[in-house]
Parts: structure tokens; C-alpha cells; sequence
């Protein structure tokens, strides 16, 4: 895969990222913005005598991406970025009590080699965890050359299956959910409904087709059936222009005309190039669910269940803006960083990266229940929400969907299945 | 099941007979309403329209106040608990969700779930008297028997903060479980019990040394573990008996204060949230914020006995003595 051919978390930053291009040579290392936070404004209540400062740091991979369709859904230049600062204040919120302090750099760049010297520049002065908001490519690139040294990576943003299996890394732990998370959640949901019959529109970048390949997957697992599947060619270009759904209008009810009989149409287009404009215009009254319509999502912006609101809250207080998926795949990976200090009562890189491993680990996000990692691929285990743009619709995964150990293993590629095999790793 | 249930109400109806009438305030968090309850009848006797997203629920004056948390209103209502009439708000800084009042009458101290923060309130004056700063969203209110220890938890520090009401500052912080929710002291101020929803344990900690003595843990066949989610505590007058709200589990587990084991599981409604013993403690209440209904425990016969529907996801319950 070539970089035009990047995950989805990607095109979250290609507005930035084509400001940046702007402004900045290729290569550039963009920022070394130190954001420590104090916790609190008021003076913290026994403070510990001697404060332990535990860095963290961040490298986002700018990539030139095509705009949303909707003026809604251009990305926010701090995403991802926003979610670490509140983790950091979240962190030092806690710190405080026990003497410990959370400090966080960002490196941004476009270009892997500036991320990686800025990732061994870090570990050189003491930043052991990373956490990457990347591409697939990239991540790897990283954690290969960081093999066997102290250093620990989180991957906030790549949903690529392959981190999770046979591409997977020791050193590397996945705090956002793989596609197949993702698509196991929305199958479960469409099943728990009775919608079994998909019609599958598919984009053509590969990204497009990974999220294909997910649903093709999840569908067999949960006793749906594909009874269509068909690409949809979205042409590049200029998709600002004065009128445009004249055309739409007739496009898609042609496009979506003679298929076999379906409950729902799924669609996989992570590159938003022409999803949305399938709701409200296929031939057949039917819902919309995959990338577009109902989605599955490690967060949105609405949920208010399990003390979420005051999390929503907080982050827009200090963000200006709400929560994005990005965002708190971000915050849970530092946040898990500061939960591991916290349990083990030390900044130190072997106590804190050993705790994350251990069977001991858990973490509360805001999802109802503990999340925890997977020992076999550092997959971190969470429900995953089904949302329309305004609301959670529910949470999988959905009842009666079981599992020996823990019914979030229903989500995404199990234990026994497994391709992933941890080298030296546990 | 329902065979079950119907003779369990059954046996209800001997064992309430000669109690004490109470009445029972239950507070609906969707519906912005509170719920007023015979414990006799056993029947929701009114249902009085209060602020937005009425969660924490107590009794001040000796009975004669009800005071409701409005969360998305910022206030705390005072209503007369007799006849039900608005009587006045009280400052409660943002986004209040428990509370609790000092042995003594004053103040109440309530956390700010959105603000870091506990505001120490004297209901008399109306007056805020002081803030105290602690962890992120601070949530469970306990205080100690002679008043001279608050214990606040803060649900994403995941500690227990004591503070010394007499200065009002922090004196220790405790670590405990994922998400804790609740802070109980044993009715002889030696150790105080605090509940980790996400950690699905109690912890036990030493009142005195603020060393964690132990921890509850629950396990219950066919329920998975994820499920159990410790909130509500309360503990028996004699100090014998703890009931902990498992919330998703809908069951409440009868713990031994001694042994820190647990005796039993009761079977109660979904998402079981807040519980409040009548005054002779022969009765638990419970509330159970899915199925929109409070379960009644006959706390000797360790039975539960009936439901009662309420409004939509009941939050807080506190049983007044009359």
C-alpha cells in the first residue's frame, strides 16, 4: 500500500495536513510544542513532597487527503491532539495526589523519516511511550526500528486488521478499534434486527475494500448474507460546486436499481467520497449503515450514558469543540499511560510498560464497563457505539451474542483465530 | 419467576403488617420528578415535578426538608417533605450529583461532578461556606458518625479523598478501584466502604490509618463479570450487614461486614442504583433505573418482596420517618 493509500484516520488530517503542505517543506519537523498542563487552577491539597515528571509523546503523520463531502465533517486541526491534553490534565488531575507529573510533545510531520528521528530524539531524552495517530505504514516502519528498545506505541487511529495479525507488533498496543471491531459491532446490531440481507456498495480505494472485506467477514459470522456487492466509482475532482444534487438525484437510484431483495444497504467508503449521498436516494426504501448512515464508532460526541456528559464537558471546555473518535483513542492511550503509573505508584518506563502488559490492567472509559487489553495482539477490548450523526442508537456488543471469556471478544478476530504471533512479548 | 414473585408479595403483605408507615422519596433522573412513596401500601402515593435531572436525594431539619440535587439545573431544591411545597434553592456550584449533610444538620457538602470540585453549603443561611478541590468528577458523599470526616470519591482519580470538615482541607487520598462511586462509613466511624463501579469491587478502608483493609468482590453464576457494578452502599444499623447495588447485574449483594464476604444475591430490578433503609431498618429500597422501578428487600428475611413502578430511570432514595 502506497501513502494515497492510507487507513482512515488519515483523511482526518488532511485538512491540516494541506495547510501545512502550504506553509512547509515536505520534510519538515513541524513542532516540538511542549503542552505540560497544570491540573488545576486552585493549589493541589497535599501536594507530595518530590514530583516525578513522566513524558509522553505524540507524533501525527500529516497526509494530503481530498475534503469531506459535508462542510460538517472537516476535521479539526487539533484532532487527535485535543484528546491528549485532556488525558494530560486528567492525568496530572490525579498526579497531584501522588506526586507524579504527565507531560506531553507533539512531533507533526508528513514524512515517516522526520516522525522516526523525532520518535528516537524522544527516546534519547527519556519519552518511552509514543502515541501514534498514523498510517499503517508509518506505525510499522516506527515500531520495527524501535524493536528491542524501551519504547512503547500506541496506535490511536490505524484500524488495519493487519497491525492486529499477522503485521502485529510487540511493542505496539491499539487503543482505537480494528475494522473487523467495527463491522462485528454494526453485523451484531443489523442481525439483533433481523435485517440479514445486505446490499454491499463498496468504494474502490483499498481502505474501501479493507472495510468490505470486514463487513464479507462479519456477515458470515453473524448469520447475515451479502446478497449484493457493488463498486461504486467515485471520480475525483471538485465536489464544491453551485447545484449538484440534480444529478445525485438521478445517480444513485440508478445506481442502487435491480438489486436482489435486501433489508439494508451497507456501504464502505472510510474515504467519505460518496456515501452520504446513498440515505434518502437508493432505489429500494432501505437503510444505510457501514461508513455512512449508522455507523460504528469508538465515540460520539452525543453519548451521555456512563458519566460521559461530564467527559463531553470537560473536553469542550478545553477544546472549543466536541469529541471526535480520534480524539479518544488518543486520550484512552494516554490516559492508560497515567492509569499504570497511578496502579503502580511510579514513572518508570519498565514498571509502567510491564503493568499495561499484565493481566491486571484495566482501565474505566466511559463506556460502561472496564476495558482491557488483549494479551495476544494488544488489542484494547471496548464496546463499540452505533451512531447516526446525532445519537448513539446502541452499543454492541448487542445481547445474547456470547463468549467463553468476555462477550467483548465477540468483536473482532479471537483468540483462537488469531495470525498474530507476539514475539517476545508477555 | 413470576410465581415466584407473586408469593414473595404474598409474604410481603404479612410482614409489613404492624411497620411503621414511612414514606419513601425516590428521584427519577429522565423525568425530572420525584416519586413519593407509602411504605405501608407499598403504592406511589405522588409524583412532584422537580428541577432537571434529579439525582441525589436527602433530608435535612430533622425530616422536615427534602433537598433534591437538580444536576442540569446547577441548584439544589428544598422541598417541605410534609406537604411537598417548593420551599427554596440552595447554591450547589455546577453540577451537583450527591450530597451529604453533616450529623449535626449543617452544612451539606456536595460534589461537583463537572468541576473537581465539593461545596460545602450551609442550607440555613443559602450560603456557599467553602470549596474543596479534588479529584476528576467527584461523585460518592460519605461522613463519618461524630462529623468530623467527609469522605469524597472522584470517579475518573479513582481515589477516596478525606477531609477534615473542621478545616475543610484534604488529609489523605486513597486509592482504590476503577470509578468510584460511593463512600459509606460503618455505623461505628472505624472503616469506610467505597465502591468501584468499573472495578466491580468495595473497597475497605481503615477510617483511621486510611490503609485499604480489604476488598469486596462479587462473582455471581450466569452473570458476567463486566456486568457487576458495585454504586449504592449501605450499611445495616447494627453493622453487621452491608448491601451493595451491583447495578447491570440487578442484583444486590448481602455482604458480612466482618468477613467482608458475601452472604447473598438478591434479585431486584435492572440497573440497580441507590438503596435507603426505612428508619426501624426492616426495609431496603432500591432503585432501578432500566426498569423504571424501586425493589422493596425485607432485610430480615434477606427476601425481596415487591416492585414498585416509578417514573423513568429512578436515581436516589431516601425513606423519611413519618
Amino acid at each position: 500500500m502506497g501513502e494515497c493509500e492510507a487507513s482512515r484516520c488519515l483523511h482526518r488530517f488532511r485538512a491540516r495536513a494541506r495547510r501545512l503542505a502550504r506553509a512547509l517543506p515536505t520534510l519538515a519537523l513541524v513542532v516540538l510544542a511542549s503542552s505540560s498542563l497544570p491540573a488545576h487552577a486552585q493549589s493541589a491539597p497535599q501536594p507530595a513532597a518530590e514530583t516525578k515528571t513522566l513524558g509522553i509523546l505524540l507524533l501525527r503523520e500529516t497526509l494530503d487527503r481530498p475534503p469531506p463531502l459535508s462542510l460538517l465533517d472537516i476535521p479539526p486541526n487539533d484532532e487527535g491532539l485535543a484528546g491528549a491534553r485532556l488525558a494530560i490534565t486528567d492525568n496530572n488531575n490525579t498526579g497531584r495526589f501522588l506526586g507524579q507529573e504527565f507531560r506531553l510533545d507533539v512531533i507533526e510531520s508528513a514524512s515517516a523519516d522526520a516522525l522516526l528521528a523525532g520518535a528516537e530524539k524522544g527516546l534519547a531524552t527519556g519519552q518511552h511511550f509514543l502515541v501514534l495517530a498514523m498510517g499503517p505504514q508509518t506505525l510499522l516502519k516506527l515500531a520495527d526500528a524501535l524493536k528491542g528498545k524501551d519504547a512503547l506505541l500506541f496506535n490511536a487511529g490505524a484500524p488495519d486488521e493487519t497491525l492486529r495479525e499477522e503485521d502485529c507488533r510487540a511493542n505496539v498496543l491499539h487503543t482505537g478499534p480494528s475494522r473487523a471491531m467495527l463491522a462485528d459491532a454494526l453485523a451484531q446490531y443489523l442481525v439483533w434486527k433481523q435485517w440479514r440481507r445486505w446490499f454491499l456498495i463498496r468504494g474502490q480505494r483499498s481502505e474501501d475494500e479493507a472495510y468490505a472485506e470486514a463487513l464479507r467477514r462479519a456477515a458470515k459470522r453473524f448469520g447475515a448474507r451479502i446478497v449484493e456487492e457493488r463498486a461504486f466509482e467515485a471520480e475525483g475532482g471538485s465536489r464544491r460546486s453551485d447545484g449538484g444534487h440534480e444529478q445525485i438525484q438521478q445517480q444513485i437510484p440508478l445506481f442502487t436499481q435491480n438489486a436482489p431483495a435486501h433489508d439494508v444497504v451497507v456501504v464502505a467508503d472510510e474515504s467519505e467520497l460518496f456515501g452520504e449521498y446513498l440515505p434518502y436516494r437508493t432505489w429500494e426504501p432501505r437503510p444505510v449503515a457501514g461508513t455512512q448512515g449508522l455507523t460504528p464508532t469508538s465515540w460520539h460526541p452525543a453519548l451521555e450514558q456512563w458519566g460521559a456528559t461530564q467527559f463531553q464537558n470537560r473536553f469542550r471546555r478545553a477544546a472549543n469543540r466536541t469529541m471526535r473518535p480520534l480524539d479518544y483513542d488518543v486520550w484512552l492511550a494516554v490516559r492508560s499511560i497515567g492509569e499504570a503509573a497511578t496502579r503502580t505508584k511510579s514513572t518508570a518506563y519498565p514498571d509502567i510498560a510491564a503493568y499495561l502488559r499484565s493481566p491486571e490492567f484495566e482501565i474505566a472509559g466511559f463506556k460502561g464497563q472496564k476495558l482491557t487489553f488483549r494479551a495476544w495482539n494488544g488489542q484494547l477490548r471496548q464496546p463499540i457505539l452505533l451512531a447516526t450523526p446525532k445519537l448513539p442508537v446502541s452499543v454492541s456488543p448487542q445481547p445474547g451474542f456470547l463468549h467463553q471469556s468476555s462477550v467483548l471478544d465477540t468483536l473482532g478476530n479471537d483468540q483462537p483465530e488469531t495470525k498474530c504471533k507476539l514475539e517476545g512479548a508477555r | 419467576m413470576r410465581l415466584k414473585y407473586l408469593l414473595s408479595t404474598g409474604l410481603l403483605l404479612l410482614s409489613v403488617a404492624g411497620a411503621d408507615a414511612y414514606t419513601v422519596f425516590v428521584s427519577n433522573e429522565k423525568d425530572n420528578t420525584v416519586s413519593v412513596i407509602d411504605s405501608e401500601t407499598l403504592t406511589v402515593t405522588q409524583t412532584i415535578k422537580v428541577g432537571q435531572r434529579p439525582r441525589g436525594i436527602a433530608l435535612a431539619r430533622n425530616g422536615a426538608w427534602l433537598l433534591v440535587c437538580a444536576s442540569d439545573d446547577n441548584i439544589v431544591q428544598v422541598f417541605d417533605a410534609k406537604t411537598l411545597e417548593f420551599v427554596k434553592t440552595l447554591p450547589s456550584g455546577p453540577d451537583p450529583e450527591l450530597f451529604v449533610l453533616h450529623p449535626k444538620g449543617n452544612p451539606l457538602y456536595i460534589a461537583n461532578e463537572d468541576d473537581n470540585i465539593v461545596t460545602v453549603v450551609d442550607i440555613e443561611k443559602g450560603t456557599v461556606v467553602t470549596e474543596i478541590p479534588v479529584g476528576v468528577e467527584p461523585e460518592g458523599m460519605g461522613i463519618s458518625p461524630d462529623g468530623s470526616v467527609l469522605v469524597n470519591t472522584s470517579e475518573t482519580t479513582n481515589m477516596a479523598h478525606f477531609i477534615d470538615t473542621a478545616s475543610n482541607k484534604t488529609i489523605d487520598n486513597v486509592l482504590v478501584d476503577a470509578r468510584p462511586r460511593y463512600a459509606e462509613f460503618t455505623p461505628d466511624g472505624a472503616q469506610v466502604w467505597v465502591s468501584s463501579e468499573i472495578g466491580g469491587t468495595v473497597s475497605v478502608i481503615d477510617a483511621k490509618t486510611r490503609k485499604v483493609l480489604g476488598k469486596v468482590s462479587f462473582q455471581i453464576p450466569g452473570v458476567n463479570a463486566d456486568a457487576i457494578q458495585p454504586v449504592g452502599v449501605r450499611i445495616a444499623r447494627d453493622g453487621k450487614k452491608a448491601f451493595v447495588a451491583l447495578g447491570p447485574a440487578n442484583r444486590v449483594a448481602v455482604v458480612d461486614v466482618a468477613s467482608r464476604k458475601v452472604e447473598r444475591y438478591l434479585l431486584v430490578g435492572q440497573r440497580v442504583w441507590q438503596l435507603d433503609f426505612t428508619p426501624d431498618g426492616k426495609q431496603l429500597f432500591t432503585t432501578n433505573g432500566t426498569s423504571n422501578d424501586v425493589s422493596i428487600i425485607d432485610v430480615e428475611k434477606l427476601r425481596v418482596t415487591k416492585s414498585v413502578k416509578v417514573g423513568r430511570y429512578p436515581w436516589g432514595v431516601v425513606v423519611a420517618p413519618f
